[in-house]
């Protein structure tokens, strides 16, 4: 831990370098060679339109990160509950598995009109995206997790008469959580893609003001400066999420995974 | 042992002496290798329970799911407070057997017993053996997530057993394999043969009758090994307790138990029923007696003879 500035500075400082490089690049291209800013927005005028006069598109990340956050939230609870579930019995898992498949593989633009339609309009069924899009990851990690459980472990649980309660809460969860981290980091960013996605679509309808409905808008009249800051809004909410998580999972598991 | 324990212990004591008026015999062979004074913490309270758990197999078989028959018609008796080696080639059955003895598994044939010592009555597997019953594996088998004292307390917790009196015997436990300053670590800081002290410790938390040991300090070096054999020795001399002992090694068999028997390949079937000649008293240096280079070749041989 002593190392902690410098693994810091390692860790963030070549990436911030590079994003710096690469944005310079863009911009001294766009200007030499004078490229209309409708095609190619300068990114100073992107971080322009974040600044004073931004405040919509901060607004939009706030509805998103809202949206966002209750989806992965719903995803979380939900998965690892389907998970102890599908753990729980072979028969189960057998007949149930392959349809939280459909989690996976729905095409979430066919059916964000229809849950407009079952649901309204407004945050919820943007949410409701988010959670379909990010729920299978954390079924599927958190079940591999908690299947492949060491045997002798099992056995020594079995040997002093442990309730199956206490199987779970005290061996099989715990070793899964390593898994459970693994599907959380994965679903944070589908999450956000989700809701942003569902915004696209049908968030124009109502009051939901996301960063996919602003999307939306600036592409129409044609604002490329602020679609792009719209967009790098969005993969920071991933990026931040992402990183929570990390968090979390560092000091959970520091003491005893390999991981960390 | 506090309290609580003791009375739990006490009460299924007494469910299963119900039928019998034998008194409880104070006195065993082994008490004559105690070395006792050597470890004043392994003096038990005289009002202890007296005795290992005996296990009688009869003609029992396990084929697995797969067409594999990993035994077919073992007989064994093994008396109340015996050290049993077993020893056979790789793959031959040997873990199987154990844990048939710890009813972690079922027999499709035959039948496995316990059995009190004194009246030899037979006691059938889920009755009362539960915490009689302790099973160390190859590896030590630690939750990593727990330091070495929420590991070793475990068993009682998972029994049900109060946080304070749980933690006192797992202290007790941990001084007993020599552990003792390491009780808050977490066991990816320990060394294997720490690990594997823990794993001992953990197994006898719950002062079981039986101690089931599956190949257990098979990934240690030598002298780890023969330390942690040294202290098992005088563990089980002082803790009245029956102990089964699967090794690979002639050595490690020759120098803890009093028994030892050796399986053929699968299906396992017991080709040599040895019992050693060797003194009770086993302290490091016999291992380079003549008598005991000859024990081990008696082992050595027998095992040779059926691995071709
Ligand atoms: N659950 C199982 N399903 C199918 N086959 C099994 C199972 N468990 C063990 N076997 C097989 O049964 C045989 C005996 O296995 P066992 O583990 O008892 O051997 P062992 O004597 O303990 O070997 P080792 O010395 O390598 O530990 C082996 O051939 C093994 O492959
Ligand atoms: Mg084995």
């Amino acid at each position: 831990m002593k190392h902690r500035p410098t693994t810091f500075l390692a860790t963030v400082l070549p990436p911030a370098v590079a994003l710096i490089v690469v944005l310079a690049a863009i911009e001294a291209w766009a200007r030499w060679t004078h490229q209309p800013a409708y095609l190619v927005p300068r990114p100073s005028t992107i971080f322009l339109a974040l600044g004073p006069g931004g405040s919509a598109l901060w607004n939009a990340l706030l509805w998103t990160a809202v949206a966002s956050l209750a989806g992965f939230a719903v995803s979380t609870i939900f998965g690892i509950f389907a998970a102890i579930l599908l753990a729980g019995s072979k028969w189960v898992r057998r007949a149930v598995y392959p349809y939280t498949l459909f989690f996976q593989t729905v095409p979430i633009v066919a059916i964000a009109p229809l849950l407009v339609f079952w649901m309204g309009v407004g945050i919820v069924p943007v949410a409701t995206c988010a959670f379909v899009v990010s729920v299978f990851p954390v079924i599927a990690n958190t079940l591999s997790g908690l299947v492949s459980t060491e045997p002798a472990l099992v056995d020594l649980f079995r040997l002093y008469g442990a309730s199956r309660f206490a199987s779970l809460w005290k061996l099989r969860l715990p070793a899964a959580l390593p898994n459970i981290f693994t599907g959380l980091r994965i679903a944070a960013g589908l999450a956000v893609i989700g809701a942003v996605v569902a915004e696209f679509l049908v968030g124009t309808l109502g009051e939901h003001e996301g960063l996919g409905v602003r999307i939306v808008e600036n592409t129409k009249y044609a604002y490329p400066d602020r679609v792009f800051a719209a967009v790098l809004l969005a993969s920071f909410l991933g990026l931040a999420m992402f990183a929570a998580i990390n968090f979390i999972a560092f000091f959970s598991l520091r003491r005893w995974h390999a991981s960390q | 042992m506090s309290e609580r324990l003791l009375k739990r212990f006490d009460r299924t004591d007494r469910a299963r002496n119900e039928q019998h008026v034998t008194p409880k015999a104070h006195f065993s062979m082994k008490d004559h290798a105690l070395g006792l004074t050597m470890l004043p913490m392994l003096q038990k309270p005289s009002h202890h329970r007296e005795s290992g758990l005996g296990v009688r197999i009869e003609g029992v078989r396990r084929q697995f799911e797969n067409g594999v028959v990993a035994l077919d018609g073992i007989d064994l008796n093994v008396a109340s407070g015996e050290f049993l080696a077993i020893l056979g080639p790789s793959g031959c059955g040997k873990s199987t057997l154990l844990r048939l003895i710890a009813g972690l598994d079922k027999p499709q044939g035959g039948n496995v017993f316990t059995m009190e010592a004194s009246h030899g009555r037979a006691d059938r597997h889920g009755l009362g053996t539960r915490a009689d019953i302790a099973y160390v594996f190859q590896d030590a088998h630690l939750l990593p997530w727990r330091n070495v004292l929420a590991n070793v307390a475990l068993p009682l917790e998972l029994m049900g057993i109060e946080r304070k009196v749980r933690e006192e015997s797992a202290l007790r436990a941990i001084e007993q394999v020599g552990l003792g300053d390491a009780a808050d670590r977490y066991p990816n800081q320990l060394s294997g043969g720490m690990r594997m002290r823990a794993s001992l410790a953990r197994a006898l938390v719950t002062e079981p009758r039986l101690l089931l040991m599956d190949e257990p300090f098979a990934a240690l070096d030598e002298i780890t090994r023969q330390r942690l054999d040294d202290q098992l020795r005088a563990l089980w001399a002082a803790l009245n307790m029956t102990v089964i002992f699967v090794t690979h090694s002639t050595i490690e068999a020759a120098f803890l138990a009093q028994r030892a028997i050796v399986l053929s390949s699968r299906p396992a079937r017991i080709v040599e029923d040895y019992t050693l000649n060797l003194p009770a008293e086993r302290t490091g240096s016999i291992r380079s007696s003549p008598a005991f280079a000859r024990e081990t070749r008696v082992l050595y041989q027998a095992l040779e003879r059926n691995e071709v």
